[in-house]
């Protein structure tokens, strides 16, 4: 949490923020990523900075593999990367690592 | 301090890098976070958290801001940043990948559970490759180098890296710690993480392998616990095959929830007391240190 702070306060100054109130980060499902750790360190950090009072705002974003199988693309509701139709497992991860600071929303 | 659980609050221990016993290498960055615990790093940027707000409110004339307004009432507007929150780590870890690459080195980065058996297990397998594969080994924990002590049993050399109070190894740390290894003639670098199954699943360290340790005392429903964890896996290593029996370890639901959680990871059932799985383990260890070996351009 104090990298994504850190980045979101270096944004917010290069735009020229006098306060920020919002911060806005996509966590995908395998991130590795627990949302309310996020919310307790993001509480703990930000008094005193031009975050604070800051609302916090995660996107989630699931995960997505890939069947070679089915030759298509499939989202995973659970984490784990059984294809809906044929039920093979892929190893092939498409989307769901993400850890992105997606936007500011300052003064 | 870790974005996962909020370890290593600023302010508290310094990451130590130690190659003795009991010593810390630098002990002259306290108050900093970990992201760049001690050292210089020339071009990179050390983001403090800077608590005075600094006033832009009136220089108006120089980025893209839109409007004119009196201080007070500037209306609120979005900037799109769309930026890796680690990207400063991965960055780092793939400067050290390069500095692995072209030494043709094999890096493994070792996961599990605190008491699942990596040091046990790393140190067999150093003495199970024995010269066939001349190893070092770097070791993160919180506290104490009681791992460092027992993996020099095994003859290999050690550094020990003292996360203080971060519950993961980052790049930057390896990146300091490999300075303080003799790298001449190293084949194989083992890197033990912190045990803890969530956070350092996050942290990419430069290595070529992630082995995730999976012991039969723990429960076979472990990979379905930690999904992230057994995802990033390249291989997972069941220890203490020794204990299946006395554990009741169900063997056929184990390998159906490693499966489905790491379908990808090649799997291997071990005991480091016993010997049984270290064979298979040493081959495939060598196969792919030749591979790598195959990838260093100087060696062609």
């Amino acid at each position: 949490m104090q990298s994504a702070l850190n980045l979101a306060l270096d944004q917010a100054r290069q735009a020229g923020a006098t306060r920020v109130h919002e911060i806005r980060l996509r966590i995908g499902a395998l991130s590795g990523v627990v949302p309310d750790a996020l919310e307790f360190a993001f509480e703990a950090l930000v008094p005193g900075t031009l975050a604070e009072g800051a609302k916090l705002a995660v996107e989630h974003v699931p995960a997505r593999f890939w069947c070679a199988t089915c030759a298509r693309e499939f989202q995973s509701d659970d984490m784990f990367a059984e294809c809906p139709d044929c039920h093979s497992l892929s190893g092939e991860l498409r989307a769901g690592r993400e850890m992105e600071l997606a936007s500011l929303e300052i003064d | 301090m870790c974005k996962d659980c909020g370890c290593g609050l600023p302010g508290e221990n310094p990451v130590g890098v130690s190659a003795h016993h009991h010593e810390h290498a630098h002990e002259h960055n306290e108050g900093h976070e970990h992201e760049h615990g001690g050292g210089h790093h020339e071009g990179h940027d050390h983001p403090h958290p800077h608590t005075h707000p600094h006033a832009h409110a009136h220089s108006h004339d120089e980025t893209d801001h839109e409007h004119e307004h009196a201080v007070g009432d500037e209306p609120r507007r979005t900037v799109e940043v769309r930026q890796a929150i680690l990207e400063k780590n991965d960055r780092l870890a793939e400067r050290n990948r390069g500095f692995f690459r072209a030494r043709g080195l094999l890096v493994l980065n070792f996961l599990s559970s605190p008491g699942s058996g990596k040091t046990t297990f790393i140190r067999e397998s150093v003495r199970e490759l024995g010269p066939s594969l001349k190893t070092a080994v770097i070791v993160g924990d919180l506290a104490t180098d009681n791992d460092a002590q027992r993996l020099r049993e095994s003859g290999a050399p050690v550094v020990q890296i003292t996360t203080g109070t971060v519950c993961h190894l980052e790049a930057e740390m390896v990146g300091r710690a490999v300075q303080r290894l003799d790298l001449a003639g190293l084949n194989l670098l083992i890197i033990e993480n912190v045990g803890n199954l969530v956070c350092p699943a996050s942290y990419d360290l430069g290595e070529d392998l992630r082995i995730v340790l999976l012991s039969v005392t723990e429960g076979e429903d472990k990979p379905l616990k930690y999904p992230p964890m057994f995802q990033s896996a390249d291989v997972v290593v069941i220890s203490k095959m020794d204990l299946a029996q006395a554990c009741g370890y169900d063997r056929d639901t184990a390998m159906a929830n490693i499966r489905r959680a790491a379908p990808k990871a090649r799997i291997f059932e071990t005991s480091a007391k016993t010997g049984q799985g270290l064979d298979a383990w040493r081959e495939f260890l060598l196969q792919q240190q030749q591979e790598r070996k195959a990838l260093d351009p100087l060696s062609l």
